[in-house]
């Protein structure tokens, strides 16, 4: 069927911090110079911040820069951070406090604010369509579209309305296609577009591989006399101890909540590893239970970052467009912050672009010009300053490479003369099963531990029935013939949603099942996969999670 | 404080909502009479009349209630309703189509689907597809109520009320019936079904629910199924029970092989008994189940048929 | 004919409810908020009448707060041609509504007035039938299929066992039920035409309208949870139980 086509000049894809922050930056500066524009944003959750899932500890120095007078425009970021605690976890009951001045400087968080990334994002919505940018929630961006000389041109959106064999049901309605002079993809960590875009215009040629973490999060109501607001805690050590880097974090957030969670490095070798389940088990730790004890829990959902930082950012521009905000892997390790940095990668882009377009410029070019401007700016000075903060971490282990890490950061302000580079790529990490030992992970108690299906329910995650399956399988022998055999189908585990199961019938033949509906998007199949198997694509748009204020 | 409740019948016989309803009334206190607005529905009336705790039975006999259309139902009743305090009828779809036009023509609000009688004037009803439960207070002159019916014992039968005829009809002159196409199969439907037994992943394949028909033939059941056994293909999309399925309220709930995700139990958790069979004593469906009988389903389900 | 076609702004069924702490209501901060399914396929309805002709205007009309212009908006962009708001930050019961709507009727004159059956939060099932006693219209509720003729309009509705037709003299009230349709999707053309579509605000104080009920909420709670009952020995002990103990066999 022949698709529709719209034309504006610049088209976003994904409605996070990096979109919207360029979307409103294009306008502003618009406005200033009196120059027509039409901007729209296309986004996959079924509205602004549905699918967005962040910590957050806020550094507000790009809103600072975008709405100086956020304050006044009635934009409620959230507590201000009273307080920095970190920990470090030998088991369940034993914890050590870090004193403040052993901590890295870019763990100290004077002057954030703990917010809700999904409600920033509403906000900044509201703002970007006051001035005057069409924001299309539940459209996802399906496909990229080239012109003839293999420039970006725009995006498709996905069909609605077909069944899982692939044919039109009643409510059928074919894509749209989105032309735009450039595309800019703000799809964050892991962008199944970005993918395609990072491998056709061999934009990593140069940067050593992304490396990424999984975060898994929950949202409590809880006792209003054990609520710290603003209080900001880090955890490192249990219960990922050897098994793999990462940490946890409990932040006091406003109304009687707290956030916790837990980002695990997706650089582990451990096949029977479950990301998930140390998740649950981390919030026995005495430091969170004492918070969590009488509380409730509100909300579930999990999210992939991308944390290679400077050195596995690949080249940004290609011919039509740009790759900002995570999508590209603006996020600043040292510091586990990437919504800042999201929002200023947005932010130069617009002003690159901003000054192509008033040149009359037709499109389809590749704007060089960004990398000049993003080298000047203090975005790139952070996170060249950071740049050898997770490789120390996956090369000297948590403790030296915290001390290297404290070193590098508060004695060398990030200055030094060498580059770490981690050049394995995470899925390639995982070692046989056999070679492993198998964790036995305790079951759930239903009082501050879960098991996976009662935790997805809280994400409010729904994909309309009777649609193709939107994890697409290169080879649909590999789970059975190879994962399995090899590295006992690691999906059942690493996957936050429960999405993958080995099931057995009377006759104890297996097969692999794939519970596309259950799943929260957060991308680890696409990067943990040993066999890099498993491609996520979009989903019929507005399914998926449903977050409230994640 | 009187009461009058709407009988809930077919012309030819009373539905049992009407006895649950009647036992709301009870719980109010004061008078109960019972309005019978048919054709020919004699029958009906001696039938209620032998319902203990209705004072009596007022039957209106016409042409203009044979179909129960709501626009002249509604005017009989709320002509009535203005020597009641409260006016009862089955939160059935036939009471829902009236009860509101009698609200609004008193001028008052309804109170919908009550499920339980906190005094006179205060009830509670569930909001949000039974996600909350709402208690609700009424200053109006008269409450109009719909009740429903699993939220109330049946009243036993052993009354035996005055029966009283009515010179009364109105034909609105709005509506007119055409034709009524009752469901005849032999199995109920899911959603309307007091007995419900559902198969999941743990049925092994979809010939294995012909187990399960045999105990539904038996009890008059309809047949469910987890959304894992309709992914599996062992049963269309329609028996789908849960969050995403069909949520059902049955008297009887009885879960075979299916391990009690909360989607699932989404679905089905305001059933009246739950049963449970499955071979894992871990499951979490025994965690909501009344009776729960841990066992191999190939060896229960078909012992379960014969015993019946 | 025109049709008026009401609206009502609820939290998105995909949402877990949650009672909030002080057993006032349900926790709706943060929550997505949508068009009440039911009215979606009052909407889908009334533009496919307009399709065949049947409709030669749908107006759709919300009462609620503000941002229900969202979902006046979102039936523009599915087709609806112009919009009411009857602005008010009060929750206000059915009858308030019915007797808002019913000026609403007045001033325009519908043919036939479609609703949802029921809003999924307040769960009422009351407001479409209000509103046929207080406009002195017939009634068409829980609508499966509709035929609209010269001065009539048949309509099956989904009974409990069953299906009945019924012929409604015009100006009729239908309230939906699932079956009815499946709703289409707005596409981004005509989501951003809609954005231009008239729409006017008003206020129950304009239509002269006292909103005060007789009825009032004094708490919300979760419902109880189920515990774990029994464990029974074999077969026969659990066919025993059913039969004597739960007496539902
Ligand atoms: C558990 C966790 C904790 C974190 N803690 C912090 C913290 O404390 N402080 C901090 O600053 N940062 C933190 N971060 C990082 C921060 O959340 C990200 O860096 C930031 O969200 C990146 O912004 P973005 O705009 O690039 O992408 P995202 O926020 O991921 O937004 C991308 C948007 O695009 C949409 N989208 C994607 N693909 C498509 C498509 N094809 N079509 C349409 N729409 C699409 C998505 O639905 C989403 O709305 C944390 C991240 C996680 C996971
Ligand atoms: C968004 C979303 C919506 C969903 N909606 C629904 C929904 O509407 N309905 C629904 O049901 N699910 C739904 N699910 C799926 C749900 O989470 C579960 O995956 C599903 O209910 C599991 O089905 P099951 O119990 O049949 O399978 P399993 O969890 O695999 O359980 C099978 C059970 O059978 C038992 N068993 C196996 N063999 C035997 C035997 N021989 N004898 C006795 N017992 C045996 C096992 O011990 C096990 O407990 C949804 C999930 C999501 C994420
Ligand atoms: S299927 Fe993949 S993207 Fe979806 S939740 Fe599971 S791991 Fe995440």
């Amino acid at each position: 069927m022949q698709r529709e086509a719209m034309e504006f000049d610049v088209v976003i894809v994904g409605a996070g911090p990096a979109g919207l922050s360029a979307a409103c930056r294009l306008m502003q500066q618009a406005q200033v110079n009196d120059q027509e524009l039409m901007v729209c944003v296309v986004e996959k959750g079924s509205e602004v911040g549905a699918h967005i899932l962040s910590g957050a500890v806020f550094e507000p120095r790009a809103l600072n820069e975008l709405f100086p007078d956020w304050e006044e425009q009635g934009l409620a970021l959230g507590e201000k951070v009273s307080a920095d605690e970190i920990y470090l976890f030998k088991d369940e009951q034993k914890a050590t406090k870090i004193p403040n001045c052993m901590v890295p400087s870019t763990m100290h968080n004077e002057g954030n604010y703990v917010i809700s990334l999904g409600n920033l994002t509403r906000w900044l919505a509201e703002k970007a369509e006051s001035l005057g940018v069409e924001i299309f929630p539940g459209f996802a961006a399906a496909e990229i579209l080239y012109r003839e000389d293999g420039a970006v041109k725009g995006i498709a959106t996905g069909d609605m309305g077909v069944d899982e064999n692939g044919q039109p049901k009643d409510s059928y309605m074919p894509g749209m296609e989105l032309h735009a002079k450039y595309t800019l993809f703000a799809e964050g960590c892991r962008g199944h577009l970005g993918k395609e875009l990072i491998s056709r215009f061999n934009l990593d040629s140069d940067s050593d591989p992304q490396h990424y973490g999984l975060g898994i999060k929950e949202l409590w109501d809880i006792d209003p006399a054990k609520h710290k607001p603003g209080l900001v805690i880090h955890g490192a050590g249990w219960p990922l101890g050897k098994n793999a880097a990462g940490g946890s974090f409990l932040y006091h957030a406003e109304n009687n909540q707290v956030v916790l969670g837990l980002i695990t490095d997706l650089s582990y070798e451990n096949p029977y590893l479950s990301p998930f389940d140390e998740m649950q088990r981390m919030k026995h730790q005495s430091v969170f239970k004492q918070y969590l004890d009488g509380g409730k829990r509100v909300s579930y959902g999990a999210r992939a970052i991308a944390k290679g930082g400077f050195n596995s950012l690949p080249k940004m521009s290609f011919a039509g467009g740009l790759l900002i905000g995570c999508d590209a892997g603006t996020l600043n390790f040292a510091k586990i912050k990437g919504s800042h940095t999201a929002m200023k990668s947005g932010m130069i882009a617009a002003d690159t672009l901003i000054g192509v377009l008033a040149s009359g410029d037709a499109g389809g070019q590749d704007l060089t010009q960004f990398a000049e401007d993003f080298k000047c700016s203090w975005l790139n000075e952070e996170l060249q300053c950071s740049r050898n903060f997770g490789p120390a971490m996956h090369k000297f282990g948590m403790v030296f490479g915290g001390v290297f890490n404290y070193l590098d950061q508060n004695c060398f302000k990030g200055k030094l003369p060498f580059t770490l580079h981690d050049l394995k790529p995470d899925f390639a990490q995982l070692k046989p099963a056999s070679e492993c030992h198998k964790i036995v992970y305790p079951k759930p108690d239903g009082v501050f531990s879960f098991d996976k299906l009662s935790s997805v329910f809280l994400s409010n995650t729904h994909h309309a029935e009777d649609q193709p399956c939107h994890l697409k399988l290169q080879d649909a022998t590999i789970p059975l013939a190879h994962n399995l055999v090899l590295f006992d189908e690691p999906a059942q585990r690493f996957c936050p949603a429960g999405v993958y199961e080995i099931v057995e019938d009377e006759q104890h033949n297996k097969a692999f099942q794939i519970n596309s509906q259950n799943c929260v998007h957060c991308k680890t199949c696409d990067i943990k996969d040993p066999s890099q198997n498993i491609t996520w694509v979009t989903p019929e748009g507005a399914g998926g999670p449903n977050y409230p204020n994640m | 404080m009187s009461i009058l409740v709407i009988a809930e019948h077919d012309n030819g016989s009373l539905k049992d909502e009407t006895l649950n309803t009647v036992t709301a009334a009870v719980q109010i206190g004061g008078n109960v009479d019972l309005l019978i607005a048919g054709e020919n529905c004699n029958a009906v009336a001696e039938q209620a009349a032998k319902i203990s705790g209705v004072n009596r039975v007022l039957v209106a006999d016409h042409a203009v209630y044979a179909h129960q259309l709501a626009e002249n139902i509604s005017l009989l009743v709320s002509e009535l309703a203005v020597d009641y305090s409260h006016v009862l009828a089955p939160a059935t779809t036939n009471g829902k189509n009236f009860m509101p036009r009698v609200a609004a023509t008193l001028d008052v609000s309804q109170i919908s689907e009550i499920t339980a009688v906190v005094s006179a004037d205060t009830f509670k009803r569930p909001i949000y597809a039974g996600n909350a439960i709402a208690t609700v207070q009424s200053t109006d002159k008269v409450k109009v109520i719909t009740v429903r019916a699993t939220g109330f014992d049946a009243a036993v039968c052993d009354g035996s009320a005055t029966i009283e005829s009515l010179d009364k009809a109105t034909d609105a002159g709005l509506s007119s019936f055409v034709k009524e196409e009752l469901a005849q199969s032999d199995r109920p439907g899911l959603t309307s079904a007091k007995v419900i037994i559902s198969g999941g992943r743990g049925m092994g394949n979809s010939s294995n629910f012909s187990l399960l028909e045999q105990v539904a033939d038996k009890l008059g059941a309809a047949v469910g199924a987890s959304r894992a056994a309709v992914d599996a293909g062992y049963a269309p999309n329609d028996m789908q029970v849960g969050q995403t399925g069909k949520i059902v309220a049955p008297d009887l709930y009885i879960a075979v092989g299916i391990s009690g995700a909360i989607q699932h139990l989404a679905g089905m958790k305001d059933s009246k008994v739950i049963v449970a069979i499955n071979k894992d004593e871990e499951a979490p469906i025994f965690q909501v189940a009344d009776f729960g009988l841990v066992d191999d389903l190939f060896d229960a389900v078909p012992e379960l048929a014969n015993s019946l | 004919m025109k049709v008026l076609v009401a609206v009502k702004r609820v939290i998105d069924y995909n949402i877990k409810v949650r009672v909030k702490s002080d057993q006032s209501g349900v926790d709706l901060a943060n929550v997505k908020m949508a068009m009440n399914p039911f009215c979606e396929i009052a909407v889908e309805e009334a533009v496919r009448l307009k399709e065949k002709g049947v409709a030669d205007e749908v107006i759709v009309v919300s009462i609620g707060p503000k941002v229900a212009q969202e979902q006046i908006r979102t039936a523009m962009a599915l087709g609806a041609d112009r919009g009411i708001l009857v602005e008010t930050d009060e929750p206000l019961e059915s009858l308030a509504i019915a007797k808002l709507l019913t000026k609403v009727v007045e001033v325009e004159q519908p043919g036939l007035v479609i609703l949802g059956k029921q809003s999924i939060d307040a769960d009422n099932n009351q407001t479409g039938q209000m509103l046929g006693a207080l406009a002195g219209m017939s009634q068409g509720t829980f609508a499966s299929e509709i035929n609209v003729s010269e001065n009539s309009v048949e309509v099956t509705r989904e009974i409990d066992g069953g299906l009945q037709t019924l012929s409604l003299n015009l100006p009729a009230i239908i309230t939906t039920d699932l079956r009815l349709n499946e709703p289409r999707y707005a596409s981004l053309p005509n989501i951003m035409k809609a954005k231009r579509k008239p729409l006017d605000v008003k206020t129950p104080a304009d239509f002269g309208v006292n909103v005060i009920s007789g009825l009032k909420t004094l708490l919300v709670e979760s419902p109880q949870e189920r515990s774990a009952g029994v464990l029974v020995g074999s077969v026969s002990e659990l066919v025993e139980k059913l039969k004597n103990e739960a007496k539902v066999i």
